[in-house]
């Protein structure tokens, strides 16, 4: 039955997590804003508290955690990515490693002091193609031995260097086999030979860390490969062990969507507001020539936020059925960075000097946006992802 | 629990609604534009799928099954694939059927209704437009005005479907500044049907220009009776109606581009593998999914019984805006040959186009 009705556990999540977004996150969102590298400590531990009494991490599988980080990022998305927890390499865990791993990796997210987790794979010379990472992995006796430099790793110095979480690493065990010879690597906290570098200054969402990581000799178990270490060939120059670990994507995605959808709606929210005091009703309904300008924009906005939204919900509840949605969740990301980048800077503009001022929060929400259409899969590389799928082409018949 | 996976009945009807699309309406579509006329076995099958009586109570002779716009979206969806103009021909005497079926008086339900049940298509419409640039549903120029124990209908309809085969028309027109519908028969003084029309699109899709010059119709003929009709609700429907619609259109416009464009070669590769092509697709995919999934939740709210004029509206002109682009896009991807009219996709385009005028030509 098709039905858009949420349950009353999704709602009462929902409920909660706007009510902390309000009271805990809007509160603090430019501090943090302005003060790039402080880490927001009351938050930290409140958020830490809550996530061991049970609170999901940044991969939820189902509608109300989707519908809660949109709502956390409504709040405020540098924060959200702050809230601790395995971040995008539990997610990357969850996919493709063993029972054993997963509980030899995650069990620490549920115990002790605040700790937080990271997904490296983007460097220097690669983001978008992934293919051509440099970082490698050699096998020394029941060790591998990484060599490389990460970049732009989400909560990467959290993770490393604040506390006792760790990195999933991508880099390549046979240079030669390509896509094939591309494995995913446990770096924990303190290993020696891993250590942070350099911490980024944004545009936006401030409030994480964006972290390079040198790998210098630096050496794991022989456990910490996540999937199978094997190299197999095969036509196309792909595994079926790297379409899985790809498959982290197709649960991140999805939630990168939410994440956006939040703070595209936090500008749609304040934009109306502000109308509403000046007594400006928008007139749904109306036929379009009898609407003013800005109610046009207003409905454009809000089509284009609820078109990103149902492609959203529908990615994520095909992954909670446990359904293939790779081409689903890339659809909602492409469009949800779209549109985020769309509403905030739109409504930048329609708040004339109000929109620029640094007295609001819908100039950095505009900042924050943004990265929705960078991040996870650029806008271009989902819609590549989308174009390959309608086409059923590979990647050779589609660059 | 939200859910997007259609029932098992909802599945079993746009399968058999897609293969009846398929088999009949693609056969003769390409004709039907050129001539206007379509044939009468392709309506009279679809008759037979009741897609009308279904949702007529059994006190008058329908099937009785719950009326659900949801449902409606779905099968509008795929008989518009298979052709815009011949399923807004099979569905046009919805437009006074559902009204009648949801808002109509006792008396109302039992002269007309049984009218829609029987063996053979029964054509009856609505007439809503009107001739002008700034037509608005909400503030119509034909008038209804009380006089005696009649009302007394003035004004000028344009885009009336099956006008001149209709013996059922239900025509809208303001009654102290608000739209209330009113069940003309065809014999009524002071209705005249005027030459059939010429339009860009649509155009195997019979449509006429009305004029009702003092028309009188029985009091008892106001939709509704006393209590009159809920014109916001009937819109909705049609915007849900018009916007699955145009998803149809799109989705065939888009299969058939996506198809050619892995077939025709430029430059040694086919164009598909161009990235300006390809994206064009992904997004034309996209859009197309969102105002599907739009509309899913917009007909989803309506067979709730809640008001949905917030979503249904913001659905409609995205709907427009989608369509439009998608089918534009399909033009573009085959070139020169889109031009065409061996290839479908210029019609899809003329059909496209209008979109944002057909308010009130269609309801589920
Ligand atoms: C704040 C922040 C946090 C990040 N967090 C992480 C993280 O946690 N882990 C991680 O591994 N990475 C992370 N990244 C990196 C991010 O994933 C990459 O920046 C992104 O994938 C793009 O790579 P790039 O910057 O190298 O751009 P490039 O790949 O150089 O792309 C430049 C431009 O070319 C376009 N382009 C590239 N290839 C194609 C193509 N085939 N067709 C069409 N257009 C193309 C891109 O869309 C883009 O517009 C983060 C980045 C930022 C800014
Ligand atoms: C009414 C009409 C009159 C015409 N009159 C004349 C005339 O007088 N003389 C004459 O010689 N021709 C004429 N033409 C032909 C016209 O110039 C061609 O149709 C046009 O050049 C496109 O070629 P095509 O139709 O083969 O499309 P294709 O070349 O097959 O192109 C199909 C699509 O692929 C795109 N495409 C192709 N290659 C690439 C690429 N490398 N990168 C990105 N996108 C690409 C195109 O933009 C198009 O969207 C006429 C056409 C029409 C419709």
């Amino acid at each position: 039955m098709i039905e858009f009705e949420l349950t009353p556990e999704e709602e009462a999540t929902i409920a909660a997590a706007h009510k902390e977004a309000e009271e805990l996150l809007r509160p603090i969102a430019r501090y943090y804003d302005e003060h790039e590298h402080e880490s927001p400590k009351d938050f930290i531990e409140q958020q830490w508290a809550q996530q061991r009494s049970g609170g999901g991490g940044m991969l939820g599988l189902g509608v109300g955690a989707a519908l809660r980080i949109e709502e956390t990022c409504w709040g405020d998305a540098g924060l959200m990515l702050v809230a601790p927890g395995s971040g995008l390499g539990g997610a990357a865990i969850l996919m493709t490693g063993t029972q054993e791993q997963q509980q030899r990796f995650l069990k620490r997210y549920s115990e002790g002091e605040p700790k937080w987790g990271g997904m490296a794979m983007t460097e220097s010379g690669c983001g978008s193609d992934t293919s051509a990472i440099q970082t490698t992995a050699v096998l020394d006796g029941d060790e591998w031995v990484l060599n490389g430099e990460k970049i732009f790793i989400t909560g990467g110095q959290r993770a490393m260097d604040e506390s006792d979480g760790l990195v999933v690493v991508w880099a390549t065990v046979d240079k030669t086999a390509g896509r094939a010879g591309m494995k995913s690597f446990v770096v924990e906290a303190g290993t020696p030979g891993a250590r942070i570098e350099k911490v980024e200054n944004k545009l936006g969402i401030r409030a994480s860390d964006t972290a390079t990581l040198i790998l210098d000799n630096c050496r794991i178990p022989y456990e910490n490969i996540l999937g199978s270490p094997e190299v197999r060939k095969v036509d196309s120059g792909q595994t079926a062990g790297f379409k899985r670990a790809m498959a982290t994507f197709d649960a991140t995605r999805p939630i990168i969507a939410a994440m956006a959808l939040g703070v595209g709606r936090a500008a749609l929210d304040f934009i109306k507001e502000a109308l509403e005091k000046e007594g400006i009703q928008i007139r749904y309904g109306a036929p379009r020539h009898k609407l003013t300008a800005i109610e046009r924009d207003i409905m454009d906005m809000e089509a284009g936020y609820k078109a990103a939204h149902m492609l959203m919900l529908r990615a994520v509840w095909m992954m909670s059925q446990f359904q293939a949605n790779s081409l689903e969740a890339s659809m909602a990301k492409a469009k949800a960075g779209l549109v985020v980048t769309r509403i905030t800077q739109k409504a930048v503009e329609m708040m004339g000097p109000l929109g620029y001022s640094r007295k609001y929060l819908l100039e950095k929400w505009m900042r924050d946006g943004k990265i929705n259409d960078i991040f996870e899969g650029t806008g271009q590389i989902n819609m590549l992802i989308v174009a390959r799928r309608v086409l059923d082409y590979t990647r050779d018949q589609l660059k | 629990m939200v859910s997007f996976s259609p029932s098992e009945e909802q599945q079993m009807i746009i399968n058999m609604v897609k293969e009846f699309s398929t088999d009949h309406l693609r056969r003769v579509y390409r004709e039907c534009d050129e001539s206007g006329i379509i044939p009468a076995d392709v309506i009279d099958t679809a008759w037979e799928f009741g897609f009308i009586s279904t949702s007529i109570p059994e006190e008058f002779q329908g099937l009785g099954e719950a009326r659900s716009s949801l449902t409606g979206a779905l099968i509008a969806e795929e008989l518009a694939w298979g052709d815009l103009s011949i399923a807004m021909h099979i569905l046009c005497p919805s437009l006074v059927a559902i009204p009648l079926v949801e808002m109509g008086t006792d008396e109302q339900k039992s002269k007309y209704l049984p009218g829609f049940c029987g063996d053979r298509f029964k054509a009856a419409t609505a007439a809503l437009i009107e001739p002008r640039f700034d037509f608005d549903p909400a503030a119509l120029s034909t008038t209804a005005r009380l006089n005696g124990g009649d009302y007394v209908l003035n004004g000028e309809k344009c885009y009336v479907p099956l006008a001149a085969d209709a013996d059922l028309l239900l025509v809208y027109a303001s009654e102290n500044d608000c739209t209330q519908g009113f069940l003309v028969e065809k014999a009524a003084t002071g209705l005249e049907i005027m030459e059939r029309e010429k339009n860009m699109g649509i155009k195997a899709l019979a449509t006429y220009e009305l004029s009702l010059k003092d028309c009188r119709v029985p009091k008892g003929n106001r939709l509704g009776g006393e209590d009159g009709c809920d014109f916001g609700r009937i819109l909705n429907y049609s915007r849900v109606a018009l916007s699955a619609m145009a998803v149809g259109v799109a989705r065939g416009a888009f299969e058939y581009a996506r198809d050619y464009a892995k077939e025709r070669s430029a430059f040694g590769e086919p164009i598909a593998s161009r990235q300006t092509i390809a994206f064009m697709l992904a997004e034309m995919a996209i859009e197309i999914d969102a105002t599907r999934l739009m509309t899913w939740e917009a007909t989803w709210k309506l067979d709730r019984g809640e008001d949905a004029t917030k979503e249904a509206s913001l659905l409609k002109s995205y709907a427009d805006e989608m369509v439009l682009t998608v089918t534009d896009r399909a033009v573009q991807i085959l070139g020169g040959h889109g031009y065409i009219r061996d290839h479908p996709v210029e019609l899809w385009l003329r059909n496209g186009r209008g979109f944002a005028t057909f308010n009130g030509m269609a309801i589920v």
